[in-house]
């Protein structure tokens, strides 16, 4: 399907997302159910500053000497015995794996969940090439089955209830048991089993690869990843790449750190490294290992004041907290990633022209920020990209453009940032009623008309958060 | 053999240019971290207090939750097989069943009592697979086992393979209580040695933490999704 999930107008998704009751009730209750588990996992550790600090300097080390790294782990994959594909492009990426596939003359590929080949439109080429191919994670099988698109990164299936699951289970599999979710995932568990036993060809996403050992490194709760990567003869993995860390030290502190913020938990049920194909004498595990590592417009992100999107471990704590995707849901972006980091990720990898309107769909209230496990300025950049739009590109409403030059300058310049952050409540005043926007400018508006957002604090997000913070350490 | 490399250079050339400095394949030393958080978890705790850490987590995860002397694991692991439903069993060709006296119930009890019982055994190929797909219950030791988040750790090799703790309806972990940890990091600092010793990275190192779950439907817990549906870890006092 490639980053885009709609041919549809960003006004247009919106709408229909926010006419949409049930999704709006189950992303709410997911929302908090999801942000009071992470913030309880947070917590507990008692210093999740120091953890988040920790995580912001590994990924901006691995970053900062991204070519070293790819460099390593793919002389260790190799040693192992381990094939690997760089790809400049979606293209590339989704030639070479179909290539393996025919090669192998493989009917059937079994697939763990992985947005990087959701990006790279691989499910496509390889059904053009004439294979089927499954997904296994449960939830991205019960959207594969109906027909439709992620819209949570983590929950791909938030805005499915279980009627609708089972009716589609019912019409498309012949299911013919109640909506209970235990019973429907034991008929997906059945059904799955055969198809983990019968595909040739396995391909797995990579949470984070690891240099030093050429490991791959696999996080789920289900096991999914686990039957990729222990039953088909051959293997797959597609990597983002950036998603990699030096040693298996830096892999745990990035999964502590992953799992915590995603869902809540110590450690997901499964996390496991896979290195190379198996082992002379091993029975179980592929014969034939290959690693494809992928660019696709990240490497055009290095390098600029958008870098440290790169960061991103993609824990979607972000699109859990914030207060647009709560009411206009995953779809309305358009985009494979949604949320706060969708609206800074998608515009770099997939241009302007196409998603130039979700910068705007952000109150910039910075919970996103507060939320992020490697700490990148999520709000920061969306005012980026608004500067970029509105100075360079010369496209949005005169209010946008006025709005923007004022928060803009400030953020490239964080000394300005406050002036910034005040002239902007001046700018927004047009739109205020009892200190709410009730009306958001151009693109704003389809969920101001649900919502009304706090206006822009008189005392600005950094201050306050500066100050917070300064309580907290004394309380220590 | 060593696996091909295709586009490498011209990638990480592109990538060195957007850094704006010349590729670098060597030389690069990890930071010394400013910030350590990960060694201020349970950093004193003895091995006591890491196994209650260890049971309450455990709990909290859907594990059933065992503890035995070295005197009584026969009795104990058969037991928990029984709560499960008995057999098939698949085990891992490991050693230490033998050091922790399991021989006699794993050779001769269980076949007397009608339990069918698979030892993994590489000369018969796949067969092994289907064994462990036909199994009620799988066996494995733990090689490291992590408090903080009551995870077993597990080396796969050519007499471990990896389908024994995924394919069967149900998993049991014997978790020497020498193994235990404190956390993650220790696990990850145990593999490094080996890395630096010039010993092989095992191809698969699982890290399990309880049953397979799901949350996909409805954010509803579903346990059991495409792993085993239960899960026991059978503590044994080796001190």
């Amino acid at each position: 399907m490639g980053l885009s999930i709609s041919d549809e107008k960003f006004k247009g998704r919106v709408e229909e997302g926010i006419n949409d009751d049930f999704m709006r009730g189950a992303v709410r209750s997911a929302q908090e159910r999801l942000q009071t588990n992470r913030l309880a996992a947070a917590n507990e550790l008692g210093n999740w500053e120091e953890w988040r600090s920790l995580g912001e300097e590994i990924r901006q080390h691995v970053l900062n000497n991204l070519d070293y790294y790819l460099y390593q782990l793919s002389e260790n994959v190799s040693k192992r015995g381990g094939h690997v594909f760089f790809a400049q492009t979606a293209e590339e990426a989704s030639r070479y794996i179909k290539e393996v596939v025919q090669k192998k003359n493989a009917k059937k590929v079994i697939k763990s969940k992985s947005m990087v080949t959701e990006e790279i439109g691989m499910n496509e080429a390889l059904m053009e090439a004439g294979s089927t191919v499954v997904e296994s994670d449960l939830g991205e099988y019960i959207l594969q089955v109906a027909g439709d698109h992620p819209s949570h990164i983590v929950a791909p299936a938030l805005h499915k209830n279980k009627d609708q699951i089972r009716d589609v289970f019912r019409d498309r599999l012949g299911y013919t048991g109640t909506e209970k979710p235990e019973e429907l995932a034991a008929f997906a568990r059945k059904v799955l089993r055969e198809e983990f036993l019968s595909a040739e060809i396995g391909i797995t996403g990579c949470n984070f690869a690891i240099a030093e050992s050429g490991s791959v490194g696999l996080v789920t709760n289900e096991g999914n990843a686990d039957m990729v990567t222990t039953l088909p003869k051959t293997q797959i993995a597609v990597m983002g790449m950036e998603r990699l860390v030096p040693t298996y030290e830096e892999f745990e502190v990035l999964v502590s750190l992953l799992t915590r913020s995603a869902v809540g938990q110590r450690l997901t049920s499964y996390i496991t490294t896979v290195t190379g194909p198996k082992e002379a004498g091993e029975v179980d595990g592929p014969e034939e290992f290959h690693l494809v590592i992928v660019d696709n417009g990240r490497s055009d992100i290095l390098g600029t004041e958008f870098q440290q999107v790169l960061q991103c471990i993609r824990c979607a704590a972000c699109i859990n907290v914030c207060p647009v995707y709560r009411n206009i849901g995953g779809h309305s972006y358009g985009s494979i990633y949604p949320g706060p980091i969708g609206a800074v990720l998608s515009p770099l990898l997939g241009g302007y022209d196409k998603y130039k309107e979700l910068p705007y769909a952000s109150s910039l209230c910075g919970a996103c920020t507060e939320a992020c496990p490697v700490k990148i300025p999520l709000h920061e950049l969306l005012i980026k990209h608004r500067q970029v739009i509105a100075e360079k590109e010369k496209r949005s409403p005169v209010a946008e453009r006025l709005l923007m030059k004022a928060f803009g300058v400030g953020a490239s310049k964080p000394g300005l940032y406050g002036a910034g952050a005040k002239m902007a409540s001046k700018v927004v005043r047009p739109f205020l009623k009892d200190d709410l926007i009730h009306k958001g400018p151009g693109p704003m508006k389809p969920w101001t008309d649900v919502r009304d957002f706090p206006a822009p604090n008189k005392e600005p997000f950094r201050d306050w958060f500066e100050k917070r913070e300064k309580d907290r350490g004394q309380k220590k | 053999m060593n696996g091909a490399i295709q586009n490498r250079d011209a990638f990480l050339n592109n990538i060195a240019g957007r850094l704006g400095r010349k590729p670098v394949v060597s030389g690069v030393a990890r930071p010394d971290y400013k910030h350590k958080p990960q060694y201020d978890v349970l950093p004193n705790a003895n091995q006591e207090e890491l196994l209650e850490v260890l049971r309450q987590q455990s709990l909290s995860v859907h594990v059933d939750f065992f503890e035995t002397d070295a005197k009584t694991l026969p009795g104990k692991l058969n037991e928990v097989v029984e709560l499960y439903g008995g057999g098939p069993v698949s085990l891992w060709n490991d050693k230490r069943f033998g050091e922790f006296g399991l021989t006699p119930l794993i050779e001769e009890g269980w076949p007397e009592m009608g339990i069918e019982t698979h030892v993994w055994d590489p000369e018969i190929g796949e067969k092994n697979i289907a064994l462990c797909e036909k199994a009620n219950v799988g066996i494995t030791f733990s090689d490291i086992t992590l408090a903080e988040s009551g995870t077993v750790v597990l080396f796969s090799s050519k007499e471990r393979g990896r389908s024994v703790s995924l394919l069967p309806k149900t998993y049991i972990a014997i978790v020497p209580k020498s193994t235990i940890v404190p956390r993650m990091t220790q696990a990850a600092l145990k593999i490094r040695e080996k890395i630096k010793n010039g010993e092989t990275v095992p191809s698969c190192i699982n890290f399990i933490t309880g049953p397979s779950n799901s949350a996909d439907i409805e954010m509803n817990l579903i346990v059991g999704v495409h792993g085993p549906v239960k899960a026991a870890y059978i503590v044994v006092n080796d001190q």
